[in-house]
Protein backbone atom coordinates (compact mmCIF):
# COMPACT_ATOMS: atom_id res chain seq x y z
CA UNK A 1 0.00 0.00 0.00
CA UNK A 2 1.30 3.47 -0.43
CA UNK A 3 2.56 5.86 1.75
CA UNK A 4 3.60 9.24 2.75
CA UNK A 5 7.50 10.29 2.81
CA UNK A 6 8.50 13.62 3.55
CA UNK A 7 5.98 16.96 3.52
CA UNK A 8 4.54 15.66 -0.40
CA UNK A 9 5.75 13.01 -1.65
CA UNK A 10 3.81 9.91 -1.77
CA UNK A 11 5.17 6.13 -2.54
CA UNK A 12 3.67 4.15 -5.14
CA UNK A 13 4.77 1.29 -3.17
CA UNK A 14 2.60 -1.31 -5.50
CA UNK A 15 4.48 0.32 -8.19
CA UNK A 16 1.81 0.56 -10.71
CA UNK A 17 3.06 -0.13 -14.15
CA UNK A 18 2.92 1.79 -17.43
CA UNK A 19 1.76 -0.99 -19.62
CA UNK A 20 1.21 1.40 -23.01
CA UNK A 21 1.40 4.85 -24.50
CA UNK A 22 0.10 6.77 -27.81
CA UNK A 23 1.44 9.86 -29.09
CA UNK A 24 0.26 12.42 -31.76
CA UNK A 25 1.76 15.35 -33.26
CA UNK A 26 1.12 17.92 -35.81
CA UNK A 27 3.38 18.68 -38.72
CA UNK A 28 5.50 21.34 -37.41
CA UNK A 29 6.70 18.96 -34.48
CA UNK A 30 7.01 16.19 -37.01
CA UNK A 31 9.83 18.33 -38.23
CA UNK A 32 11.68 18.71 -35.31
CA UNK A 33 14.77 16.40 -33.72
CA UNK A 34 11.90 13.98 -32.25
CA UNK A 35 9.61 13.44 -35.55
CA UNK A 36 10.36 10.12 -36.65
CA UNK A 37 9.58 9.21 -32.80
CA UNK A 38 5.49 9.78 -32.89
CA UNK A 39 2.69 7.14 -33.59
CA UNK A 40 1.09 9.14 -35.62
CA UNK A 41 1.50 12.57 -37.80
CA UNK A 42 -1.92 14.53 -38.88
CA UNK A 43 -1.78 15.28 -42.22
CA UNK A 44 -2.93 19.04 -41.45
CA UNK A 45 -3.89 21.35 -38.80
CA UNK A 46 -7.97 20.60 -39.34
CA UNK A 47 -7.47 16.25 -39.07
CA UNK A 48 -10.46 15.93 -41.11
CA UNK A 49 -12.75 17.68 -38.97
CA UNK A 50 -14.49 21.26 -39.67
CA UNK A 51 -12.69 23.26 -37.23
CA UNK A 52 -9.84 23.63 -34.98
CA UNK A 53 -11.53 22.53 -31.86
CA UNK A 54 -12.79 19.84 -33.11
CA UNK A 55 -9.66 18.36 -34.87
CA UNK A 56 -7.98 18.71 -31.05
CA UNK A 57 -10.92 16.51 -29.74
CA UNK A 58 -10.04 14.10 -32.50
CA UNK A 59 -6.61 13.79 -31.93
CA UNK A 60 -6.94 13.24 -27.94
CA UNK A 61 -9.69 10.42 -28.91
CA UNK A 62 -7.57 9.12 -31.32
CA UNK A 63 -4.69 8.72 -29.27
CA UNK A 64 -6.53 6.89 -26.15
CA UNK A 65 -7.72 4.25 -28.88
CA UNK A 66 -4.29 3.95 -29.95
CA UNK A 67 -3.03 3.12 -26.48
CA UNK A 68 -5.64 0.67 -25.60
CA UNK A 69 -4.84 -0.92 -29.28
CA UNK A 70 -1.17 -1.38 -28.09
CA UNK A 71 -1.94 -2.50 -25.21
CA UNK A 72 -4.72 -5.14 -26.69
CA UNK A 73 -7.36 -4.21 -24.77
CA UNK A 74 -11.00 -3.13 -25.50
CA UNK A 75 -12.47 0.26 -24.62
CA UNK A 76 -14.63 -1.43 -22.40
CA UNK A 77 -11.48 -2.77 -20.06
CA UNK A 78 -10.52 0.59 -19.15
CA UNK A 79 -12.00 1.81 -15.97
CA UNK A 80 -11.50 5.35 -15.67
CA UNK A 81 -9.77 8.32 -18.12
CA UNK A 82 -8.58 11.18 -16.50
CA UNK A 83 -8.05 13.83 -18.88
CA UNK A 84 -7.73 17.35 -19.53
CA UNK A 85 -6.54 20.43 -21.91
CA UNK A 86 -6.11 24.22 -22.49
CA UNK A 87 -9.63 25.30 -23.67
CA UNK A 88 -12.22 26.83 -21.64
CA UNK A 89 -13.91 24.07 -19.89
CA UNK A 90 -11.67 21.56 -20.99
CA UNK A 91 -14.13 20.68 -24.14
CA UNK A 92 -11.64 18.62 -25.95
CA UNK A 93 -11.02 15.84 -22.94
CA UNK A 94 -14.88 16.63 -21.90
CA UNK A 95 -16.08 15.96 -25.44
CA UNK A 96 -13.38 13.18 -26.43
CA UNK A 97 -15.00 11.07 -23.53
CA UNK A 98 -18.55 11.48 -24.68
CA UNK A 99 -17.61 9.26 -27.50
CA UNK A 100 -15.29 7.03 -25.43
CA UNK A 101 -17.42 5.90 -22.68
CA UNK A 102 -14.59 5.74 -20.70
CA UNK A 103 -15.66 6.82 -17.00
CA UNK A 104 -14.28 9.89 -17.09
CA UNK A 105 -12.38 12.31 -14.49
CA UNK A 106 -11.67 15.82 -16.41
CA UNK A 107 -8.68 17.47 -15.15
CA UNK A 108 -7.46 21.13 -15.29
CA UNK A 109 -3.75 21.72 -14.45
CA UNK A 110 -3.23 23.97 -17.72
CA UNK A 111 0.17 22.54 -19.29
CA UNK A 112 0.66 20.31 -16.18
CA UNK A 113 -1.97 18.26 -16.92
CA UNK A 114 0.12 15.22 -18.11
CA UNK A 115 2.10 15.10 -14.56
CA UNK A 116 -1.62 15.67 -12.74
CA UNK A 117 -3.08 12.88 -14.76
CA UNK A 118 -0.09 10.33 -14.10
CA UNK A 119 -0.21 11.36 -10.60
CA UNK A 120 -3.55 11.09 -9.42
CA UNK A 121 -3.50 7.73 -11.96
CA UNK A 122 -0.57 6.29 -10.45
CA UNK A 123 -2.29 6.65 -6.97
CA UNK A 124 -5.92 5.44 -8.21
CA UNK A 125 -3.81 2.49 -9.71
CA UNK A 126 -1.47 2.03 -6.91
CA UNK A 127 -4.22 1.90 -4.41
CA UNK A 128 -6.21 -0.70 -6.47
CA UNK A 129 -9.12 1.32 -7.51
CA UNK A 130 -8.69 0.93 -10.81
CA UNK A 131 -7.48 -2.13 -12.95
CA UNK A 132 -6.64 -0.67 -15.86
CA UNK A 133 -6.54 3.76 -16.40
CA UNK A 134 -5.99 5.66 -19.28
CA UNK A 135 -4.09 9.31 -18.51
CA UNK A 136 -3.83 11.58 -21.41
CA UNK A 137 -4.19 15.10 -22.32
CA UNK A 138 -3.70 17.32 -25.93
CA UNK A 139 -3.07 20.62 -27.10
CA UNK A 140 -3.61 22.39 -30.55
CA UNK A 141 -1.66 25.26 -31.70
CA UNK A 142 -4.84 26.85 -33.26
CA UNK A 143 -7.19 26.46 -30.94
CA UNK A 144 -4.54 27.90 -28.52
CA UNK A 145 -3.94 30.84 -30.12
CA UNK A 146 -7.33 32.00 -30.27
CA UNK A 147 -7.73 31.25 -26.44
CA UNK A 148 -5.02 32.88 -25.45
CA UNK A 149 -3.50 35.15 -27.94
CA UNK A 150 -4.98 36.53 -31.38
CA UNK A 151 -6.67 35.09 -34.74
CA UNK A 152 -4.12 33.34 -36.98
CA UNK A 153 -4.01 35.71 -39.75
CA UNK A 154 -3.21 38.83 -37.88
CA UNK A 155 0.30 40.37 -38.79
CA UNK A 156 1.41 40.67 -35.40
CA UNK A 157 5.23 39.59 -34.01
CA UNK A 158 6.23 37.50 -31.26
CA UNK A 159 8.25 38.57 -28.27
CA UNK A 160 11.70 36.44 -28.02
CA UNK A 161 10.30 35.02 -24.86
CA UNK A 162 7.04 33.72 -26.41
CA UNK A 163 6.46 30.04 -26.71
CA UNK A 164 5.05 28.01 -29.70
CA UNK A 165 1.77 25.92 -28.34
CA UNK A 166 2.89 22.09 -29.53
CA UNK A 167 -0.21 20.53 -31.66
CA UNK A 168 -0.09 17.01 -30.14
CA UNK A 169 -1.13 14.35 -27.86
CA UNK A 170 -0.24 11.66 -25.38
CA UNK A 171 -2.01 8.87 -23.76
CA UNK A 172 -0.55 6.74 -21.31
CA UNK A 173 -2.40 3.21 -19.67
CA UNK A 174 -1.17 2.20 -16.04
CA UNK A 175 -2.10 -0.80 -14.95
CA UNK A 176 -2.07 -1.97 -11.47
CA UNK A 177 -1.97 -6.10 -9.66
CA UNK A 178 -2.16 -9.20 -12.22
CA UNK A 179 -2.96 -6.07 -15.26
CA UNK A 180 0.75 -4.81 -14.42
CA UNK A 181 2.36 -8.16 -14.98
CA UNK A 182 4.06 -7.50 -18.49
CA UNK A 183 4.65 -3.71 -17.81
CA UNK A 184 8.39 -2.80 -18.18
CA UNK A 185 7.80 0.85 -16.67
CA UNK A 186 6.76 1.83 -13.56
CA UNK A 187 5.72 4.46 -11.71
CA UNK A 188 6.92 4.81 -7.89
CA UNK A 189 6.86 8.08 -6.27
CA UNK A 190 4.77 11.36 -7.23
CA UNK A 191 5.32 14.74 -5.62
CA UNK A 192 2.27 17.37 -5.73
CA UNK A 193 3.03 20.69 -6.14
CA UNK A 194 2.05 23.46 -4.69
CA UNK A 195 0.77 26.74 -6.76
CA UNK A 196 3.53 29.26 -6.72
CA UNK A 197 3.27 33.14 -8.36
CA UNK A 198 6.03 35.07 -7.82
CA UNK A 199 4.74 38.24 -9.96
CA UNK A 200 5.30 37.71 -13.49
CA UNK A 201 2.41 39.06 -15.03
CA UNK A 202 3.88 39.05 -18.98
CA UNK A 203 1.12 36.03 -20.75
CA UNK A 204 4.19 36.18 -23.26
CA UNK A 205 6.69 34.76 -20.38
CA UNK A 206 5.72 31.77 -19.34
CA UNK A 207 8.56 30.13 -18.54
CA UNK A 208 9.32 32.79 -16.13
CA UNK A 209 6.10 32.27 -14.87
CA UNK A 210 5.95 28.17 -14.19
CA UNK A 211 10.42 27.78 -13.37
CA UNK A 212 9.28 29.18 -9.95
CA UNK A 213 6.58 25.97 -9.49
CA UNK A 214 9.36 23.42 -11.02
CA UNK A 215 11.92 24.61 -8.64
CA UNK A 216 9.55 24.43 -5.62
CA UNK A 217 8.10 21.06 -6.50
CA UNK A 218 11.49 19.53 -7.11
CA UNK A 219 13.60 20.85 -4.11
CA UNK A 220 10.37 19.18 -1.80
CA UNK A 221 11.10 16.71 -3.94
CA UNK A 222 14.35 15.91 -3.52
CA UNK A 223 14.29 16.39 0.06
CA UNK A 224 11.65 14.47 0.64
CA UNK A 225 12.75 11.31 -0.91
CA UNK A 226 16.75 12.35 0.37
CA UNK A 227 17.56 12.30 -3.76
CA UNK A 228 19.80 14.79 -5.69
CA UNK A 229 19.80 14.64 -9.39
CA UNK A 230 22.58 11.83 -9.82
CA UNK A 231 19.74 9.74 -8.88
CA UNK A 232 17.88 10.64 -12.16
CA UNK A 233 19.19 9.92 -15.91
CA UNK A 234 16.69 12.46 -16.48
CA UNK A 235 15.22 15.61 -14.66
CA UNK A 236 12.12 16.30 -17.28
CA UNK A 237 10.23 19.49 -17.31
CA UNK A 238 7.59 20.09 -19.51
CA UNK A 239 7.70 23.55 -21.17
CA UNK A 240 9.57 25.80 -19.50
CA UNK A 241 11.10 26.50 -23.11
CA UNK A 242 15.05 27.87 -23.02
CA UNK A 243 14.50 31.11 -20.71
CA UNK A 244 12.62 28.97 -18.11
CA UNK A 245 14.78 26.77 -18.29
CA UNK A 246 17.87 29.11 -17.53
CA UNK A 247 15.60 30.33 -14.25
CA UNK A 248 14.72 27.11 -13.18
CA UNK A 249 18.63 26.53 -13.06
CA UNK A 250 19.07 29.53 -11.07
CA UNK A 251 16.53 29.08 -8.44
CA UNK A 252 17.69 25.50 -8.22
CA UNK A 253 21.06 26.71 -7.48
CA UNK A 254 20.13 29.30 -4.85
CA UNK A 255 18.44 26.74 -3.17
CA UNK A 256 21.54 24.69 -2.67
CA UNK A 257 20.65 22.09 -5.41
CA UNK A 258 23.50 21.00 -7.21
CA UNK A 259 22.03 21.18 -10.63
CA UNK A 260 23.43 18.67 -13.41
CA UNK A 261 22.49 20.69 -16.42
CA UNK A 262 23.32 18.09 -18.65
CA UNK A 263 20.67 15.70 -17.14
CA UNK A 264 17.99 18.81 -17.00
CA UNK A 265 15.76 18.06 -20.00
CA UNK A 266 12.93 20.28 -21.10
CA UNK A 267 10.37 19.12 -23.22
CA UNK A 268 9.22 22.77 -24.91
CA UNK A 269 13.43 23.40 -25.27
CA UNK A 270 13.80 19.54 -27.33
CA UNK A 271 10.66 19.70 -29.15
CA UNK A 272 11.68 21.98 -31.87
CA UNK A 273 15.26 23.24 -33.46
CA UNK A 274 16.38 25.77 -33.34
CA UNK A 275 15.90 26.74 -37.07
CA UNK A 276 11.71 26.33 -36.78
CA UNK A 277 11.67 29.60 -35.33
CA UNK A 278 9.56 29.10 -32.41
CA UNK A 279 11.86 31.76 -29.82
CA UNK A 280 12.11 30.31 -26.53
CA UNK A 281 10.59 26.81 -27.28
CA UNK A 282 6.96 24.89 -27.02
CA UNK A 283 4.24 24.62 -24.81
CA UNK A 284 0.95 23.46 -23.87
CA UNK A 285 -0.29 20.01 -22.40
CA UNK A 286 0.65 18.47 -25.42
CA UNK A 287 4.35 19.04 -25.18
CA UNK A 288 5.21 17.11 -22.34
CA UNK A 289 2.73 14.28 -23.40
CA UNK A 290 3.84 13.63 -26.68
CA UNK A 291 7.73 13.99 -25.70
CA UNK A 292 6.66 11.73 -22.37
CA UNK A 293 4.92 9.02 -25.00
CA UNK A 294 6.56 9.56 -27.95
CA UNK A 295 10.47 9.56 -26.48
CA UNK A 296 10.64 9.13 -23.14
CA UNK A 297 8.25 6.28 -22.03
CA UNK A 298 9.88 4.06 -24.87
CA UNK A 299 13.15 5.13 -23.71
CA UNK A 300 12.73 3.16 -20.70
CA UNK A 301 10.90 0.72 -21.41
CA UNK A 302 14.09 -0.20 -23.79
CA UNK A 303 16.27 0.45 -20.76
CA UNK A 304 17.99 3.42 -22.42
CA UNK A 305 17.19 5.47 -19.41
CA UNK A 306 16.37 3.76 -15.80
CA UNK A 307 15.00 6.42 -13.84
CA UNK A 308 13.13 10.07 -14.52
CA UNK A 309 11.08 12.27 -12.56
CA UNK A 310 8.90 13.53 -14.65
CA UNK A 311 7.63 17.15 -14.17
CA UNK A 312 5.07 18.75 -16.47
CA UNK A 313 4.91 22.66 -15.42
CA UNK A 314 1.28 24.49 -16.14
CA UNK A 315 0.64 28.46 -16.19
CA UNK A 316 -2.67 28.85 -14.72
CA UNK A 317 -3.78 32.29 -15.82
CA UNK A 318 -6.92 33.23 -18.18
CA UNK A 319 -7.23 35.59 -20.80
CA UNK A 320 -9.76 37.29 -18.06
CA UNK A 321 -6.75 37.42 -15.51
CA UNK A 322 -4.01 38.65 -18.37
CA UNK A 323 -6.35 41.11 -19.19
CA UNK A 324 -7.12 42.62 -15.56
CA UNK A 325 -3.58 42.58 -14.93
CA UNK A 326 -3.08 39.79 -12.74
CA UNK A 327 0.43 38.11 -12.34
CA UNK A 328 0.34 34.18 -13.18
CA UNK A 329 0.14 31.39 -11.04
CA UNK A 330 2.56 28.54 -11.82
CA UNK A 331 2.12 25.03 -10.79
CA UNK A 332 4.05 21.66 -11.41
CA UNK A 333 3.75 17.55 -10.20
CA UNK A 334 6.52 15.59 -10.27
CA UNK A 335 6.09 11.91 -11.10
CA UNK A 336 8.95 9.25 -10.77
CA UNK A 337 9.01 6.82 -13.96
CA UNK A 338 11.09 3.94 -13.61
CA UNK A 339 12.28 1.22 -15.79
CA UNK A 340 11.62 -2.26 -14.20
CA UNK A 341 9.90 -5.63 -14.20
CA UNK A 342 7.79 -6.85 -11.36
CA UNK B 1 -1.71 40.68 11.94
CA UNK B 2 1.75 41.34 12.64
CA UNK B 3 2.90 38.04 11.76
CA UNK B 4 0.96 38.24 8.27
CA UNK B 5 2.78 41.85 7.61
CA UNK B 6 5.87 40.40 7.84
CA UNK B 7 5.13 37.06 5.59
CA UNK B 8 4.41 39.26 3.12
CA UNK B 9 7.29 41.31 3.29
CA UNK B 10 9.48 38.72 2.97
CA UNK B 11 7.77 37.12 -0.38
CA UNK B 12 7.63 40.94 -1.38
CA UNK B 13 11.28 40.89 -1.54
CA UNK B 14 11.19 37.16 -3.04
CA UNK B 15 8.98 38.72 -5.76
CA UNK B 16 11.20 41.84 -6.00
CA UNK B 17 14.63 39.30 -6.24
CA UNK B 18 13.09 36.87 -8.60
CA UNK B 19 12.26 40.09 -10.69
CA UNK B 20 15.54 41.59 -11.24
CA UNK B 21 16.43 37.56 -11.53
CA UNK B 22 13.88 37.39 -14.73
CA UNK B 23 15.06 40.63 -16.15
CA UNK B 24 18.83 39.90 -16.55
CA UNK B 25 18.25 36.50 -18.05
CA UNK B 26 15.63 37.54 -20.44
CA UNK B 27 16.69 38.09 -24.00
CA UNK B 28 16.09 40.97 -25.71
CA UNK B 29 14.60 42.13 -28.77
CA UNK B 30 17.03 43.47 -31.44
CA UNK B 31 16.01 46.99 -31.68
CA UNK B 32 17.98 47.84 -34.70
CA UNK B 33 16.85 45.06 -37.04
CA UNK B 34 13.28 45.57 -35.67
CA UNK B 35 13.56 49.61 -36.70
CA UNK B 36 15.35 48.65 -40.11
CA UNK B 37 12.41 46.34 -41.16
CA UNK B 38 9.76 48.73 -39.55
CA UNK B 39 10.66 51.26 -42.03
CA UNK B 40 11.80 49.81 -45.02
CA UNK B 41 8.34 48.01 -45.45
CA UNK B 42 6.11 50.48 -43.55
CA UNK B 43 7.88 52.99 -46.42
CA UNK B 44 7.30 50.43 -48.96
CA UNK B 45 3.75 50.53 -48.58
CA UNK B 46 3.90 54.01 -48.30
CA UNK B 47 5.40 54.68 -51.64
CA UNK B 48 3.11 52.08 -53.09
CA UNK B 49 0.14 53.96 -51.41
CA UNK B 50 1.62 56.95 -52.89
CA UNK B 51 2.20 55.58 -56.69
CA UNK B 52 -1.64 54.56 -56.51
CA UNK B 53 -2.59 57.93 -55.97
CA UNK B 54 -0.43 59.37 -58.63
CA UNK B 55 -1.99 57.32 -60.58
CA UNK B 56 -5.20 58.12 -60.40
CA UNK B 57 -4.98 61.69 -60.22
CA UNK B 58 -2.24 62.17 -63.05
CA UNK B 59 -3.69 59.24 -65.46
CA UNK B 60 -7.20 58.62 -64.62
CA UNK B 61 -7.40 62.57 -64.07
CA UNK B 62 -9.58 62.26 -60.63
CA UNK B 63 -9.29 65.13 -58.11
CA UNK B 64 -7.16 64.49 -54.81
CA UNK B 65 -10.05 63.34 -52.49
CA UNK B 66 -11.23 60.88 -54.77
CA UNK B 67 -7.79 60.12 -55.48
CA UNK B 68 -7.15 59.42 -51.92
CA UNK B 69 -10.20 57.55 -50.77
CA UNK B 70 -9.56 55.38 -53.67
CA UNK B 71 -6.03 54.66 -52.63
CA UNK B 72 -7.52 54.21 -49.32
CA UNK B 73 -9.45 51.50 -51.10
CA UNK B 74 -7.20 49.65 -53.13
CA UNK B 75 -4.48 49.48 -50.18
CA UNK B 76 -7.48 47.93 -47.65
CA UNK B 77 -8.34 45.58 -50.80
CA UNK B 78 -5.10 44.79 -51.20
CA UNK B 79 -4.24 43.96 -47.48
CA UNK B 80 -7.66 42.06 -46.74
CA UNK B 81 -6.49 39.60 -49.96
CA UNK B 82 -3.40 39.39 -48.23
CA UNK B 83 -4.43 38.03 -45.45
CA UNK B 84 -7.09 35.53 -46.73
CA UNK B 85 -4.27 34.24 -48.68
CA UNK B 86 -2.24 33.56 -45.24
CA UNK B 87 0.61 36.43 -46.71
CA UNK B 88 0.18 39.76 -44.36
CA UNK B 89 0.72 37.69 -40.96
CA UNK B 90 3.68 36.54 -42.68
CA UNK B 91 4.88 39.74 -43.46
CA UNK B 92 3.60 41.51 -39.95
CA UNK B 93 6.09 38.77 -38.74
CA UNK B 94 9.01 39.63 -40.70
CA UNK B 95 8.11 44.23 -40.55
CA UNK B 96 6.07 44.46 -36.94
CA UNK B 97 4.91 47.92 -36.70
CA UNK B 98 5.93 48.23 -40.58
CA UNK B 99 3.07 47.18 -41.58
CA UNK B 100 0.62 47.51 -38.92
CA UNK B 101 0.86 51.18 -39.12
CA UNK B 102 -0.45 51.50 -42.45
CA UNK B 103 -3.79 51.49 -42.84
CA UNK B 104 -3.07 47.80 -44.33
CA UNK B 105 -2.78 46.62 -40.74
CA UNK B 106 -5.95 47.68 -39.92
CA UNK B 107 -7.79 45.79 -42.85
CA UNK B 108 -5.67 42.76 -41.52
CA UNK B 109 -6.71 43.34 -38.20
CA UNK B 110 -10.58 43.31 -39.42
CA UNK B 111 -9.85 40.17 -41.88
CA UNK B 112 -8.20 38.40 -39.45
CA UNK B 113 -11.02 37.78 -36.93
CA UNK B 114 -13.58 37.66 -39.35
CA UNK B 115 -11.59 34.23 -40.97
CA UNK B 116 -10.73 33.29 -37.49
CA UNK B 117 -14.63 33.62 -35.80
CA UNK B 118 -16.30 32.61 -39.22
CA UNK B 119 -17.09 29.20 -37.54
CA UNK B 120 -18.98 30.64 -35.04
CA UNK B 121 -21.55 31.65 -37.27
CA UNK B 122 -22.09 35.23 -39.67
CA UNK B 123 -24.01 36.56 -36.02
CA UNK B 124 -22.29 35.91 -32.98
CA UNK B 125 -19.13 34.85 -34.72
CA UNK B 126 -17.70 37.41 -37.47
CA UNK B 127 -20.51 39.76 -36.17
CA UNK B 128 -19.50 40.31 -33.10
CA UNK B 129 -16.25 39.62 -33.46
CA UNK B 130 -15.30 41.48 -36.47
CA UNK B 131 -13.96 44.61 -34.41
CA UNK B 132 -12.12 42.14 -31.48
CA UNK B 133 -9.12 43.97 -32.59
CA UNK B 134 -9.59 47.01 -34.62
CA UNK B 135 -12.53 48.28 -31.85
CA UNK B 136 -10.38 49.87 -29.80
CA UNK B 137 -8.67 51.79 -32.80
CA UNK B 138 -12.31 53.25 -33.34
CA UNK B 139 -13.17 54.06 -30.48
CA UNK B 140 -10.27 56.34 -29.47
CA UNK B 141 -10.12 57.70 -33.07
CA UNK B 142 -13.46 59.02 -33.15
CA UNK B 143 -13.17 60.09 -29.68
CA UNK B 144 -10.41 62.00 -30.04
CA UNK B 145 -11.30 63.24 -33.63
CA UNK B 146 -14.66 64.72 -31.35
CA UNK B 147 -12.69 66.33 -28.83
CA UNK B 148 -10.39 67.99 -31.54
CA UNK B 149 -13.49 69.06 -33.38
CA UNK B 150 -14.72 70.59 -30.63
CA UNK B 151 -11.68 72.75 -30.06
CA UNK B 152 -11.47 73.73 -33.25
CA UNK B 153 -15.25 74.58 -33.31
CA UNK B 154 -15.06 76.67 -29.57
CA UNK B 155 -11.49 78.57 -31.21
CA UNK B 156 -13.54 79.76 -34.64
CA UNK B 157 -16.06 80.83 -31.95
CA UNK B 158 -13.90 83.15 -30.07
Amino acid sequence: MGRRMGERTVVLGNRPGVVSWASIVGRKEQEGPYGGRFDQVLDDELNGETSFESAERKMLETAVTLCARKAQREMGEVQMLLSGDLLNQIISAGYAARNLQIPFYGLYGACSTMSESLSLGGMLADGGYADRLIAATCSHFCTAERQYRAPLELGNQRTPTAQWTVTGAGAVMLASGAAAKEAKVRLTHTTCGRVIDLGIADANNMGAAMAPAAADTLCAHLKDLNRSFEDYDLVVTGDLGHHGRDLLIELLRQSGVDVREDRLFDCGCEIFSARQDVHAGGSGCGCAASMLCGYLLPELAAGHLNRIVFMATGALLSPTTTMQGESIPGVAHAVVIEHGEE
Amino acid sequence: MGNEKKVSRAQQEKIERYKQLVDRLSPKSDMVTGLWRAFWVGGAICLLGQAITEFFSRVMLWGATSAATATSICLIFLSALLTGLGVYDKIGKYAGAGSIVPITGFSNSVVAPAMEFRREGLVMGVGAKLFTLSGPVLVYGICSSIIVGLIAFFMEVL
